[in-house]
This record gives structure tokens, sequence and C-alpha cells, in this order.
């Protein structure tokens, strides 16, 4: 439930989208938007979140604090 | 991953000789004459007779391959490829201005089934369009679906039409059978460095396979894609362009080496363009005050590079999403909600029949200089000067002093005249030049040349260029330029030869980095 793209700086480039190896980033009022409910931060799949890795912008794919930390399954 | 000695230049043998190639695109008379003699050249040595006929094909047409072609023939680029996998520090993806010309920005984004209909509507509408390149804003080969969906179908629906692509090279490896499969037969690869430790000051990081490199480590996998993808479209016969960036201080001597490298591998073409790192773009380069080069380092550098290779001089670092002639951007006529609503025709005859019209006029324009080029044999003379040009296209002296956007840059000596750049002399579309600072700007665009060549001139302008040491010349209006400059050469030289003037060399010139404003 982790990450979340700050619309603001969000250039709508798309890189993220395929790069989710959840599916949980889609288009939305012209820029890009992660389903919280998709989203595992990667864990499990790769090193780090792959959509901060590939974002242009710093600081723009970031941990989402108003929802709790994503769980791995034991 | 390959194992690799990318710097140490791996001989490939390219399919076609690249270099015959090259000379025959400089050469190009059509087919029909060769030069002075006037004689038919088809299946002679100076023409196309001596080219594969594919290989010809390939090129003549190209605006962006060719120098003498891109007066006659347009390109399109469509922006269907947003994101991107590296990271240059020329390169601010957040900012987009509609005035603004160059690589990485542009207005709008479009769909692929939008790209082919945006295709369409302006082969139909400008028939000198032959070639459509996907160049961004991004990495067409870091959204290869959108990429190659949009090339299947143009090549669907305009045949006639040739595909190319522009790519930093990260993914070219993975992508070089799709695009032979595609029939795509230019590709352009920006190359600024074969050293990493030089790498790692352009590139903040990459992205690959499903991770973030940075500094060195990041450098070196670009390159080593960079020269491997290389190596594989010389080896499908694909041919390839190589852009790179000068940046003063950065990369600028280790050019010399790149070109070396990329010639090694069968680049059949050498970009080298200035540095666009104007503060308000928002870049790094941009910000930390890095400079690019003044008009006469970019041409010490590309003479250098000359006897290696051949250099493009004419590249006007257009935007992903530019329309039209190069210099000439018409991006603003094929919006999204304008193609939709156009009828669109699509009438290949017609697009023939233009074209056939068009080789008439360049047959035209070869035949003058090769006229006036026979009246400088004999002459010796050490001198070589340059001479700007006000032009509309066409190969003509046809645009007025004040109207000019840009000149021509044309070096003329006892070989004859030499198209060796351009220089843009439009005003700012922020901060506000007032009139009476645009001659300054000219003057300052164009300072290095010892005339200026134009249609038309006004009484003022023409006093303050004299005083510039600037010979405005407006006796050739409407005439072909390189018979002009030819032609006006030799009575410089006479006057020199009479003592009747002195030559002087003259100083440096700046290259303009702001905004490209269409006006219309």
């Amino acid at each position: 439930m982790p990450l979340k793209i700050i619309s603001s700086n969000c250039t709508s480039c798309s890189a993220c989208e395929p790069e989710c190896p959840n599916v949980a980033i889609f288009e939305k009022g012209g820029t890009f938007v992660i389903n919280p409910k998709k989203c595992t931060e990667c864990i499990g799949h790769f090193d780090a979140p792959q959509c901060a890795a590939v974002c242009p912008i710093e600081d723009t794919c970031v941990i989402d604090d108003s929802v709790p930390r994503y769980q791995a399954p034991a | 991953m390959q194992a690799s000695t990318p710097h140490e230049p791996t001989e490939v043998t390219p399919v076609v000789n690249v270099e015959d190639v090259m000379q025959q695109v400089a050469e190009h008379k059509g087919c029909g004459t060769s030069g002075g003699s006037g004689k038919a050249s088809c299946g002679s040595a100076a023409g196309q007779g001596d080219l594969p006929t594919e290989i010809w094909e390939k090129v003549k047409n190209h605006p962006c391959y060719s120098e003498e072609a891109h007066h006659h023939y347009a390109r399109m680029h469509v922006a269907v490829a947003p994101a991107c996998n590296i990271q240059c520090n020329y390169c601010n993806r957040k900012y987009d201005c509609a005035n603004e010309s160059r690589p990485g920005v542009v207005s709008e984004k479009l769909t692929p089934e939008q790209a082919a209909k945006k295709v369409l509507a302006v082969a139909s509408t400008i028939p000198q369009m032959t070639v459509l390149g996907i160049a961004g804003p991004g990495d067409p080969l870091a959204n290869p679906e959108k990429t190659f969906k949009t090339f299947e179908l143009i090549a669907k629906t305009a045949p006639d039409i040739k595909l190319c692509l522009s790519t930093n090279g990260l993914a070219l490896p993975d992508h070089v059978d799709t695009i032979a499969r595609f029939n795509v037969d230019h590709v352009t690869i920006t190359i600024n460095m074969v050293d990493p430790e030089i790498g790692a000051k352009i590139y903040p990081w990459v992205f690959w396979n499903h991770k973030r490199y940075t500094g060195v480590e990041a450098a070196k996998i670009l390159t080593d894609h960079q020269m491997r993808g290389l190596e594989m479209l010389t080896e499908r016969g694909i041919l390839c362009k190589v852009n790179s960036v000068m940046i003063p201080g950065v990369n600028d001597k280790h050019l010399v080496e790149v070109n070396r490298a990329v010639k090694s591998r069968g680049a059949f073409l050498h970009n080298i363009m200035p540095l666009i790192s104007a503060p308000e773009h928002g870049t790094v380069f941009g910000l930390t005050g890095q400079r690019g080069p003044t008009a006469q380092e970019l041409k010490a550098l590309q003479d250098s590079c000359e006897g290696e290779m051949n250099m493009m001089r004419h590249c006007r670092q257009c935007r992903a999403d530019a329309v039209g002639l190069l210099g000439e951007d018409r991006s603003a006529e094929f919006t999204t909600d304008k193609i939709m609503a156009m009828e669109v025709n699509y009438d290949l005859d017609t697009r023939k029949a233009y074209q056939a019209k068009v080789e008439e006029e360049r047959l035209a324009k070869v035949t003058a200089k090769q006229e006036e080029l026979s009246t400088l044999a004999g002459e010796m003379s050490d001198i070589k000067l340059l001479v700007a040009v006000a032009t509309k296209g066409s190969g003509l002296i046809n645009e007025h002093f004040g109207h000019a956007k840009e000149f021509q840059i044309y070096e003329l000596s006892t070989s004859g005249a030499k198209f060796v750049g351009h220089r843009r002399v439009d005003l700012y579309c922020q901060g506000g030049y007032g009139e009476e600072d645009s001659l300054e700007t000219i003057i300052r665009a164009i300072n290095d040349c010892h005339a200026v060549f134009v249609a038309k001139i006004g009484g003022c302008p023409k006093a303050d260029l004299l005083k510039a040491g600037i010979e405005p010349v407006d006796q050739f209006a409407h005439e072909f330029i390189e018979k002009s400059a030819i032609g006006w050469f030799k009575s410089y030289l006479d006057k020199v030869n009479g003592g009747e003037i002195e030559h002087i060399q003259r100083g440096d010139a700046e290259i303009r980095q702001g905004a490209l404003i269409s006006a219309a």
C-alpha cells in the first residue's frame, strides 16, 4: 500500500507504468497514480520500488505515510 | 551479459561502403548529368549508378542525413514515446513550451493511432514530407510497444514514407532485430562519450534491468550498449548516424575519440551539436552555469573530425514533435484537434509528382553551382572565409535581412562554397529583446562572417553591418546561393589581389541558446 505519486511533480511520461510488477499504476486526470491496494513496494519482486527508480523527477514516487506500510506475506 | 572490451574498436565490415554512399550523397547531381561536363551519369562514376539502388533510395530524400536534401524534403516527428530510461544533465523533462524548439520538448503526446492519422494528414498537406521519425520526447526504445505500433500503422497506410528513430542506445541491442523487421532504415544514436569517467559527468543515472545505476557504472553500461547496438545495426545494413552534444570542458576534446570509435563501427554520419543550457530550461547544466560552445569552437571540432568521416552541420536540434522542413516548424498546424477534424486524402500519385518536381529544382541548383565553380578553376589563394545567407529555402537567396530567423553559413575558398552551419537570430520568447537589440543580436551571431547575402536590406542595418565589418550583399537577390557566393568570392579575391582591399580575419560568433519562435 505504500508508494504514491506526487501529482504536481508528475510529467506524465508513463515510464513507471510498465515497470510496476503489480500493474498498480494507471493514468488519471493527466498524471499517473498508484492503486494503494495493489502496491507492494516491489517487495519480493525487486530490490527497489521500480516506479521511483525509473522516474525522471526526484521525490515524485514516494512512500505514502498516510497508509500503513506494506507487509510481505509470511 | 556480453563481456566487453567495448572501447577497442572492433572493425565491423559494413554491408555497404558507407564512405562511397556519402560521397555520392554529397555529390548528388541527380540521375541525368554529371557536373560541369553535362554528360549522362547514369551508370557512370559520378552518379547514382554506382550505388546499390536500395541504399541510394535510403539517403537521397532524407533531410536529416543530407544537407543538400534538407532544402527540399521535409520530415516529421511524432511524440509517441514519452518515457525515458536514462537521465541526462542537459535535459529537463518538466519543461514544455510551445515556442521552444529543442530535443526532448513536445506540446502534446500522441497515441500510435493518433500519430498514424497525423502522418497521413501532414503527408497529404506537405507533399515533400518523406520521413517520419520517432525521437521522444523520451526514448523510443524505452517505449517499444508504442514506437513499433506506430511504425506498423504507418507502414500500412503510407508505405512510401521512410521510418527512422533516434535513441540513447541503452535498449538498442534488445531491439535491433525488431528495427530491422519494421524496415526502419535510419537510426540515430546519441553518443556523448566512450569513456565512462566522462560519461559520469553527463549522465547521473541509467535504468537498466530493473535497477537504477549511477556514476561510472551507469556510464559503462550505457557506452557498452551503445557500441554493441551500433555494431549490430551495421551488421544488418541499417544506416546509423551518431549525434553528440558538445559540452565545453566535459567532452569537447573527447569527441574526437568518440568520432573514431563510431566510425570504426560503421556509423556513416556524425552530427556534433552545441550544448543548449539556458538557465531557464532548468537542466542540471543550465543551473550549474555550464556554457555551450561558441560558433568557432563548434566549427573547429567539426572540422577536426571531418577528415575522419562525414560531418553533419545542418542539424536544427528540433523538437520531438517537429513538422516540416528543418528550421521551419509547422507543428502548430497539426494539433490533435485539428488533424482529427481533417479530411485526409492520401494521394500517392500527387506526392510522387511533387517530388519529381523537387528533383528538377534540385538538379537546377546543382548545375548552377557547377557552372560557377568552373570560373574558380586556376585561382590560387589560401584565403578561406565565411559568409552568411538569408534564405527561405530552395537553395536561393530569397529572404529579407530583417525577416531572417536564421542565417546559413558557407565557407568560401578556391575549392568552392561549402555549407558549414547555420546561426539562429530569432528573438527570445521570454525576457524580451527589443527591436533595437535585434541587430546587435544578428551581428553577434554572424560576427565571424565577412559578408551577408540577402534578398533585400534597409539602409540603417546596412550601415551598421558595414561598421561591424560585415559586407551586406543584395545584388544576388533570388539567385542560387552557391553560385552567387562563388561569384562574390571570385571578385573578392580579385580585389585582394589587386590591392584594392586587405583580407582581414574575423573574430568569433555566438550560438543562440534561447527558444525558437514559430512565427506565422
